[in-house]
C-alpha cells in the first residue's frame, strides 16, 4: 500500500490505452463543439462590452425612456422602442427599469448595466441568464422568437431585497 | 520556505511506532492532525446546522427563516462548509500524507500550530461578523457589496494559516527525502496530496489578490475595486480550490480502495499522469465562472474553459477508470471472476469505506462531473448561470463526492490516529447510504428546479412581496420538495457521522491498533488480500472488463445529457 514498486512506469495495458484514447477523443469533441457553435449556432454569449459610469448610464436610460414611453405598469414606465434599435435596461436595488415592449422576430441591441451592485439578468421562462456589473454596458443582440409576457428576475444576490427584484418583458406579434 | 536552514538531525522529534504499519509516527504531527481534524468536524457541525435551516427555507412549502436570516446563514454555510470544513480536513490530510506516510518527522511543529491558530481565529471571526449581521454578502462577497473589514480579514487570516500548512507539507517532503525516511518514489496518495498542495499555493495567492484589495476598500483606503477584476481573482481562488478538494478526494479514493479491498493501482503511471493533468490545466478554471460576464470575448472564455477544463476532465476520466479497475482486479484475485460484475456484487457493501468510496465516485462522476462539464460549456452556461443548477452541481461534487470520501476515511483514521476503537459500527455501516441517497435527491432536486429557471441564493421564488407576479412553473415546487426531503435525509446522515466520530473519540476504548482492521470485520485487507497471482490462466480472468463497461456506460450517459443541453439551447431566443 504505502510505497510503490521501484519501477512504476510500466507501459499501459490494453484497456487502459483504449480508454485513454476514447477519453481524449471525447475531450477534443467537447473542445471543438464551442467554436463550431460559435460559427454555426444562433445562440452565443454576447461579447460586446463598453465601460460606462453609473451616472452616464442613468442619463442614457432616462432619455431613452422619455423618448419611447407608452404606458406605466406598477409605477414602472413601459417603453416601446422602434424595431431593431438599441434598447436599454437598468438594474438597481431592487428594480429593473424600464419595462421593454419588443416585437417578435426582430433583432434588438439590448444594453444592460447596473448603477449600484452586481445583479443577474434572468429571463423566464426562456431561461437566458447574464451577469450584470456596474461600470460595464453589456450589449446582447437578441431576437425574441415568441410573443407573450415574460419575466425578468434577478439571480445574483444583491442584498436583502434581492428576491423582490422582478419585472416583465412584453413581446408582441 | 527556508528549507535549507532546517536542522538535519531528528533529535528533537518524538516518535511512536505504529504497530499497524510499522511506520514511525511523529507525536507532534499526530497532535496537529488531531487538532485540524477536530476543527474540521466542528465546522462541519456548524455548517450542517445552517444547512438544515436554509434547506428548510428553500423548500418553498416550509419556508422556515425570514429573508435576512436566510441570506445570513447562507453566507455562513458556504464559508463553513466549502472553506473551513474542507481545508481543515485537507491540512490534517497533508500532515498525514507527508509526516506519517513517509515515516518522517514534522518540520517546525510550532509554525504548524501558528497556522492552525490563524485558521481557527479567521474562521471564528468570519462566523461572528456574519452572525452579527455585518456581512450579508454571501461568502463570494462580490464587490461593490460591502461587508465589515473583519469579514475580509477573517477570510485572509484563514488563507494565510492554510498557506503555512501547505508550505510545511512541502518542507516535510523535502526533509523526508533528505533524511531518507522512505525508499523509491513517494506513494501515490502522497503524490496526489502534493498535487493538491501545489494547486493550493496558486489558489491562495489568487485569493489574496481578490480579498486584500476588498479589505482595503472596506477600510476606505482605496476608492473602489473593479468588479470584473474581483470576480476573476476570486474564482482563480475559488475554482482551483475545488481542484484541491478533487485531488485530495481522489487520493482518498485510492486509499479507501486499498484499505477495503486491497486494491493497488494497476498502473501508477496512468494514475500519476492524471494528477499531473490537474496541475497543468486547471489554472484558469476561474473562466467558467465568468462565461456570461461582460468583458472577455469568446476566445478568452472558450480557451480557458476548454483547455483548462477538458484536459483536467481527461485526468478525471482516467481516475474514473483506473480506480474501479483496481478494485475489480483486487476482487478478481480473490476469486470473484464470474461474469463482468460478480466482483462488484460481491464487494464488501457493509464496509463503510467501500460503500462511501463507491457512492462518492458515482455521485461525483455521474451527477457532479457530468453536470459540471455541461454547465461549463461556454454557450450552454447561458441556460444555467446562477440558477439552482449550480448548487445542484456542486452538492454532487464537493458534498456528495469529497465530503463523503472524507467521512469514509475518518472511520479508519480514528483507530490509527486517535487510537480509539470505533464505536457504533452499525451506524457507520449505514451512514454512507443515508448521506448518499439524501444528497442524490438534493442534487437532482436542485438541478431540476434550476432547469425550470429557479434562481440560486433566493429567498422566495413566489415573489410574494414583488409588484410583479412571476410564474415559475408549478413543477419547480415539486423539485424543491424533492430537494427538501433529500436535505432532511442527508442531514440525518451527517448527524450519524458526527455521532459516530464524537462517541468514538470521546468514548471509544483507548487501545493500540495492532493492525489495520476493517470496520465490519477483523480482516486485515493489506495482508490477506494481497495474493500474488502470476498464473497465466488467471491473467485472462483478472482483466478489468466490468470497469471498462462501466466507464463506457458513463460516457454514453454524459454524451446524452451534453447533447440534450445543446438541443435546449438551440430552442431559445436568438442571442449574440
Ligand atoms: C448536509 C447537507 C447539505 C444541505 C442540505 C445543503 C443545502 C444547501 C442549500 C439549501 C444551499 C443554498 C442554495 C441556494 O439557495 O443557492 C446551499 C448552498 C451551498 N452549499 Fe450546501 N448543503 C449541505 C452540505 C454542504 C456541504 C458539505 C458543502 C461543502 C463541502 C456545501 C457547500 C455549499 C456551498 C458552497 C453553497 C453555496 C453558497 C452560496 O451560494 O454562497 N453544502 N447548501
Ligand atoms: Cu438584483
Ligand atoms: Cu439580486
Amino acid at each position: 500500500m504505502f510505497v510503490p514498486e521501484r519501477v512504476w512506469w510500466k507501459p499501459l495495458s490494453r484497456p487502459e490505452k483504449s480508454w485513454l484514447i476514447i477519453a481524449l477523443v471525447w475531450c477534443l469533441f467537447l473542445t471543438a463543439m464551442m467554436p463550431l457553435w460559435f460559427v454555426l449556432g444562433r445562440q452565443n454569449v454576447p461579447a460586446e462590452t463598453y465601460t460606462v459610469t453609473p451616472q452616464q448610464y442613468r442619463e442614457i436610460v432616462d432619455a431613452f425612456t422619455a423618448q419611447y414611453q407608452v404606458d406605466t405598469l406598477n409605477g414602472v414606465p413601459v417603453v416601446e422602442p422602434p424595431a431593431g434599435s438599441d434598447v436599454y435596461l437598468l438594474a438597481r436595488q431592487w428594480q429593473w427599469y424600464p419595462i421593454l415592449k419588443l416585437k417578435k422576430g426582430t433583432p434588438y441591441r439590448l444594453h444592460i448595466s447596473s448603477t449600484d451592485v452586481q445583479h443577474g439578468f434572468s429571463l423566464q421562462p426562456v431561461n437566458l441568464n447574464l451577469q450584470v456589473l456596474p461600470g460595464y454596458d453589456y450589449v446582447a443582440k437578441i431576437t425574441p422568437t415568441q410573443a407573450g409576457d415574460y419575466s425578468i428576475v434577478c439571480n445574483e444576490f444583491c442584498a436583502i431585497g434581492h428576491h423582490l427584484m422582478a419585472s416583465k418583458l412584453i413581446v408582441t406579434d | 520556505m527556508a528549507v535549507a536552514t532546517l536542522p538535519r538531525s531528528q533529535a528533537k522529534a518524538e516518535f511512536r511506532t505504529c504497530p499497524v504499519t510499522f511506520l514511525k509516527v511523529d507525536l507532534a504531527a499526530e497532535r496537529l492532525i488531531i487538532a485540524n481534524a477536530v476543527a474540521a468536524v466542528v465546522f462541519l457541525l456548524i455548517g450542517g446546522l445552517y444547512a438544515l435551516l436554509i434547506a428548510l427555507t428553500r423548500w418553498q412549502a416550509v419556508h422556515l427563516l425570514n429573508a435576512t436570516w436566510f441570506y445570513r446563514l447562507l453566507t455562513a454555510h458556504g464559508f463553513n462548509m466549502l472553506v473551513a470544513w474542507m481545508v481543515f480536513f485537507e491540512v490534517a490530510g497533508l500532515y498525514f500524507g507527508s509526516a506519517i506516510m513517509l515515516n518522517a518527522r514534522m518540520v517546525k511543529p510550532r509554525l504548524a500550530w501558528l497556522g492552525f491558530i490563524l485558521m481557527a481565529v479567521g474562521a471564528v471571526m468570519f462566523n461572528v461578523i456574519v452572525l452579527m449581521g455585518k456581512g450579508d454578502v454571501m461568502f463570494t462577497a462580490y464587490v461593490p457589496l460591502k461587508a465589515h473589514p473583519l469579514f475580509y480579514l477573517g477570510f485572509i487570516l484563514f488563507a494565510v494559516g492554510a498557506l503555512i500548512g501547505v508550505g510545511l507539507f512541502f518542507a516535510n517532503l523535502v526533509m523526508a527525502k533528505r533524511e531518507k525516511t522512505y525508499e523509491g518514489s513517494v506513494p501515490l496518495v502522497t503524490f496526489g496530496l502534493a498535487t493538491a498542495a501545489i494547486l493550493a499555493v496558486y489558489t491562495l495567492v489568487a485569493g489574496a489578490l481578490a480579498l486584500v484589495p476588498a479589505l482595503l476598500w472596506s477600510l476606505n483606503i482605496i476608492p473602489s475595486v473593479d468588479p470584473t477584476y474581483y470576480r476573476n481573482m476570486f474564482w482563480a481562488f475559488g475554482h482551483p480550490a475545488q481542484q484541491v478538494n478533487l485531488a485530495a478526494m481522489v487520493s482518498i479514493w485510492y486509499m479507501l480502495a486499498s484499505f477495503t479491498v486491497g486494491a493497488t493501482p494497476l498502473n501508477e503511471k496512468f494514475s500519476r499522469l492524471a494528477f499531473v493533468l490537474y496541475i497543468l490545466f486547471i489554472n484558469l478554471g476561474s473562466a467558467h465562472h465568468l462565461l456570461v460576464d461582460p468583458g472577455p470575448g469568446f476566445a478568452w472564455k472558450a480557451t480557458n474553459t476548454s483547455y483548462a477544463m477538458y484536459l483536467a476532465v481527461l485526468g478525471s476520466l482516467i481516475h474514473a477508470f483506473s480506480i474501479p479497475a483496481a478494485i475489480e482486479v483486487a476482487q478478481r484475485r480473490k476469486g470473484f471472476t464470474k461474469g463482468a460484475f460478480d466482483w462488484l456484487r460481491k464487494g464488501p457493501w457493509r464496509e463503510p469505506g467501500f460503500s462511501s468510496l463507491v457512492i462518492s465516485m458515482v455521485l461525483f462522476g455521474w451527477v457532479g462531473g457530468v453536470t459540471g462539464v455541461v454547465i461549463g460549456t461556454e454557450q450552454i452556461n447561458m441556460l444555467a448561470h446562477n440558477t439552482l443548477r449550480l448548487p445542484g452541481h456542486f452538492h454532487a461534487t464537493v458534498v456528495s463526492g469529497t465530503t463523503l470520501a472524507f467521512m469514509g476515511a475518518t472511520y479508519y483514521l480514528i483507530p490509527l490516529i486517535f487510537r480509539r476503537e470505533l464505536r457504533l459500527k452499525k451506524w457507520a455501516s449505514w451512514q454512507p447510504y443515508v448521506f448518499g441517497s439524501g444528497m442524490l435527491l438534493v442534487s437532482i432536486g436542485m438541478i431540476a428546479a434550476g432547469l425550470q429557471g429557479v434562481p440560486r441564493r433566493h429567498w422566495d421564488i413566489t415573489f410574494a412581496g414583488s409588484p410583479f407576479s412571476i410564474s415559475i412553473p408549478a413543477a419547480a415546487q415539486i423539485s424543491l420538495a424533492l430537494f427538501g426531503v433529500g436535505a432532511l435525509i442527508a442531514i440525518t446522515g451527517g448527524i450519524m457521522y458526527l455521532t459516530v466520530v464524537l462517541v468514538s473519540v470521546f468514548g471509544g476504548k483507548r487501545r493500540e491498533a495492532h493492525r489495520l482492521t476493517l470496520v465490519m470485520s477483523d480482516a486485515n485487507p493489506l495482508v490477506e488480500y494481497a495474493l500474488p497471482n502470476k498464473d497465466k490462466e488467471a491473467e485472462g480472468k483478472l482483466a478489468p472488463q466490468g470497469a471498462f463497461i462501466l466507464v463506457l456506460a458513463f460516457l454514453i450517459f454524459m454524451a446524452t445529457y451534453y447533447l440534450t443541453n445543446w438541443w435546449l439551447l438551440g430552442r431559445t431566443w436568438l442571442i449574440r
